[in-house]
């Protein structure tokens, strides 16, 4: 009991040292350790708690690829594959294109033309899905006797478009959510149809929302004629009247040959906010050519398949930029080209959750979780001194290094405190003691029982150890159980509580004995003095 | 000093007496806590059952209950629950999911913003759509099913059979009275809910464990005692021990209740009344169950005799109690006290 290996006790003391140093930076006040930090070099640039959404204000919004959308999308780009084909063939077809919930379906009555286009559809499988090599085909293709053909988007189809439009979804994001200019925004998959985004410390978590909701596809498409084929025309609403302005299928020019956009005013006109944006090489020649043979028609500019505006071609537009009005206010005209700088989604994303706390109600909440980790700890404190005097002392102090250890963790760990997390370490104030009293009280019994206080002291930490490691293993199983099915805040909670259980089994067992053999070889007492 | 001592000393609670009181009163609690979860039912929150959550703050004044509920109901969003907590400027707007799907949930949420905006700042918005509060469900349901049979794997490779039967029986038991108690306080049950349901199973079990540490010690200490006798010997031994951990416990949970805000509040009650319940467990269900599960002592002693034998070299903590040594005669029924003096006579020839 008595001896105590000389580095044993150092790498204790070591331990607890490094653990107050690596917590210390934490708990400066933000402007002095902007102070320390610009004392230190660069490479020692020391990390601190990084704090939750829940504590810190933010916002956490997971978006998902609307699948509705994604087939419906997969369902046209086929219909117009096989189209071409059946052009290409020059194969008649009875009927038109159908096209049913996952894909389309042709009739062809002559055999001689089935088995000239089957090749051809089927050879769609690898236009439609180049990364799918080996796997299970992305589309169906089947012929029945009587001429009927049915093309339709498989299961692994849809999985696979939807997982790499959330990749590409991922992208477009980053570049928008950077616009707003926030620190340290998080964007990650979730799976294989989801983008989680975090963004901390968020004014406005509005305006997130607005530029993360909307997928941002922009086309330039001329306004129908009277006299136009009806195949060729399509009704669109329009954002600033009522009612529906029919548009040729056909478009223009598309988003993605926009190189730039930026906010501005109108300089000719009413001073109105507008979106000044410039086309490169491919937009510029295709804008130019149509607005040359079309002089004097209307054309549309479509958001998100509604129309912002349908300006009069005056003169042919071949410098390559130009300007969209649509009495926006400055706010919009800002979002709007953030989304046209930051790219189109490919898919249509929607909110499925949204959990955002204002940066008032997260300092509330730290506030309220030191509160309640002072008063509890103070308590607990006062309870084990009043319980068990002098050992009391010794696991107070192995307490505070306790505390000290789970913030270290947390730091080194680079994990999240969070609300549940406070709790987590409040909660474990309480437990952390139990392995005290679980050796505190076995001594007692063993002096009862006729034991010298040596022996006492001996048998109580070596026989309390085994039950310690035990209940702690328990409690640890519970912790990452939660760990691994929680997510945000609640994972905070079991992080908090499993290094709570790690540190237990060094701070109140280790450190207790040592502080408990010094002071015998010093007070040699002829009592137990609990 | 005069130390506090709260756990009387020296105890002889005879406890498995109580066991035909504990079973049937148990028992009924459980059916109470299942009948009330079927009829009654949980007060999901919206991690489960979906919905919307905002927090409000009146930019000046106090917040206005009933006008927020006119404000609300005139918006159309189904049953809108307003509640008023803690700072009176402070008021919660919750109503359930919105028909048609997720985009539905964030038009329901502008609305309103538009009705409330120019009194309330939003402080707090929660929003969790109909598929990723299904998913929540399971990962909640997987996690608290996962745990329990991992602990019964631990408790298996650790102790005898009877005694990972004992501890499971008693967690479950914690875990139905847990759920009953959320059912009769209509306690929100979310996350946090989850996460205070497998912190009680992890505390329950630590209690279950160190009754347990205790029993197989002395079923190996004391040969010869009948089951009841030794099991309620090893309870009041560790009695001290459990009175004054739940305590600190509970100490701790106390500051959360009243200090540790809104958010955690749910977590914190629903904890207390679990370290209730598994301290009570812990000694009247998991123990006794021991004897009905049918541990006798000679049999379980012949076993253990037979192990140390095989593993005398080996140094663990309880090969170092081996007892093997000591005059296999049982002390006098009546009294566990004659076993303490057998203990101290082998401190006194033990070197320190």
């Amino acid at each position: 009991m008595l001896r105590f290996s000389t580095w044993k006790f150092f790498a204790i003391v070591a331990m607890t040292i490094a653990a107050v140093l690596v917590v210390a930076p934490s708990m400066l006040s933000p402007s002095h350790y902007e102070e320390l930090k610009s004392r230190l070099p660069s490479w020692l640039t020391p990390p601190t708690i990084v704090l939750g959404l829940d504590l810190q204000g933010g916002s956490h919004v997971t978006l998902e690829v609307d699948q509705a959308d994604l087939i419906s999308t997969q369902v046209k780009n086929l219909r117009d594959d096989v189209r071409r084909i059946l052009r290409e063939e020059k194969v008649a077809i009875s009927g038109g294109i159908g096209t049913t919930t996952r894909g389309v379906q042709v009739r062809v009555a002559d055999p001689a033309d089935r088995e000239k286009v089957l090749p051809k559809l089927r050879q769609l499988r690898n236009s439609f899905s180049g990364a799918l090599l080996g796997g299970p085909s992305p589309l169906d293709v089947e012929a029945s006797p009587d001429g009927l053909i049915r093309v339709t988007v498989t299961d692994a189809g849809i999985t696979d478009k939807s997982r790499k439009a959330v990749e590409q979804s991922i992208e477009v994001i980053r570049r928008r959510v950077d616009a707003l200019g926030t620190r340290e925004p998080s964007i990650q998959r979730q799976g294989d149809d989801r983008v989680l985004v975090q963004v901390p410390g968020l004014q406005d978590p509005e305006t997130l929302k607005e530029i993360l909701g909307k997928t941002a596809k922009l086309e330039f498409r001329l306004v129908a004629d009277p006299g136009q084929n009806p195949s060729e025309v399509e009704e669109l609403d329009q954002v600033e009247q009522e009612g529906k302005l029919g548009v040729e299928k056909q478009v223009m020019v598309k988003g993605e040959d926009l190189t730039d956009a930026q906010p501005g005013f109108d300089q000719q006109r009413s001073g109105e906010p507008v979106v000044n944006f410039r086309f490169n090489i491919r937009g510029a020649q295709a804008f130019g050519e149509v607005t040359s043979k079309n002089v004097g028609r209307l054309f549309a500019i479509i958001l998100d398949n509604k129309i912002i505006s349908a300006p009069r071609i005056l003169t042919p537009i071949t410098g390559g930029s130009g300007q969209i009005s649509g009495r926006f206010t400055v706010e919009q005209a800002n979002n709007l080209a953030i989304l046209l700088r930051a790219g189109a989604l490919p898919a249509k994303l929607n909110i499925v959750e949204e959990r955002t706390v204002g940066p008032g109600l997260g300092q509330d909440s730290i506030d309220a979780g030191k509160r309640a980790a002072y008063v509890g700890a103070g308590l607990v404190v006062v309870y084990m001194l009043v319980t068990y005097g002098i050992f009391g002392v010794f696991a107070n102090l192995a307490l505070f290094v306790h505390i000290a250890f789970i913030f270290a963790g947390l730091v080194l760990l680079g994990s999240t405190l969070t609300l549940p997390g406070i709790a987590g370490i409040v909660l474990t104030i309480g437990m952390a003691v139990d392995s005290n009293v679980l050796i505190y009280e076995r001594i007692r019994e063993e002096n009862h029982a006729g034991r010298s206080i040596l022996a006492s002291l001996d048998a109580g930490f070596t026989r309390a150890f085994a039950t310690i490691v035990d209940s702690n293993v328990t409690m640890f199983v519970a912790a990452a159980i939660l760990y691994f099915l929680g997510s945000g805040p609640v994972r905070g909670f079991a992080v908090s509580l499993a290094l709570g259980i790690l540190t237990t089994i060094v701070t109140a067992v280790t450190m207790t004995r040592m502080m408990i053999a010094v002071w015998y070889h010093y007070a040699r007492p002829t009592k137990l003095p609990i | 000093m005069k130390l506090l001592r709260l756990a009387p000393e020296n105890t002889k609670f005879p406890f498995m007496r109580f066991r035909r009181v504990s079973y049937p009163f148990s028992a009924l609690l459980s059916l109470i806590a299942v009948a009330l979860f079927v009829f009654k039912g949980m007060n999901f929150g919206i991690d489960f059952a979906g919905g919307t959550v905002i927090e409000l703050r009146a930019k000046s004044g106090a917040a206005e209950v009933g006008t927020l509920r006119t404000l609300g109901e005139g918006l159309q969003l189904g049953e809108i629950e307003v509640q008023a907590f803690g700072n009176p400027a402070d008021a919660t707007l919750r109503f359930g999911l919105q028909p048609g799907g997720d985009v539905a949930q964030q038009a329901a949420v502008e609305r309103v913003r538009g009705a409330v905006g120019g009194y309330y700042d939003l402080r707090r918005v929660e929003v969790v759509g109909p598929r990723v509060s299904n998913e929540l469900v399971q990962s909640g349901t997987l996690g608290v099913v996962l745990s329990i049979i991992a602990v019964l794997t631990y408790l298996w490779f650790r102790f005898e059979w009877q005694f990972a039967i004992g501890a499971v029986i008693a967690t479950m038991h914690d875990l139905l009275l847990t759920v009953g108690f959320f059912s009769i306080t209509q306690l929100e049950f979310n996350t946090t809910s989850i996460a205070a349901i497998l912190t009680i199973v992890g505390y329950s079990l630590n209690e279950t464990v160190v009754v347990l540490d205790r029993i197989r010690e002395n079923m190996r200490k004391y040969k010869k005692l009948p089951t009841a006798q030794m099991v309620d010997m090893s309870i009041n031994a560790v009695l001290p021990r459990t009175i004054m951990t739940a305590t600190t416990v509970m100490l701790a949970l106390f500051a959360l209740v009243a200090f540790g805000g809104q958010v955690i509040r749910s977590f914190s009650v629903a904890m207390i009344w679990g370290i209730f319940v598994a301290t009570y467990s812990s000694i009247f269900i998991c123990s006794p169950m021991l004897i009905y599960l049918g541990l006798r002592n000679e049999d379980a002693d012949k076993a253990a005799q037979k192990h140390e034998t095989e593993r005398k070299a080996d140094a663990s903590v309880a090969a170092r109690e081996d007892i093997t040594d000591e005059p296999v005669s049982a002390p006098p029924k009546s009294t566990p006290a004659p076993a303490r003096k057998t203990s101290g006579k082998r401190a006194k020839t033990r070197p320190a």
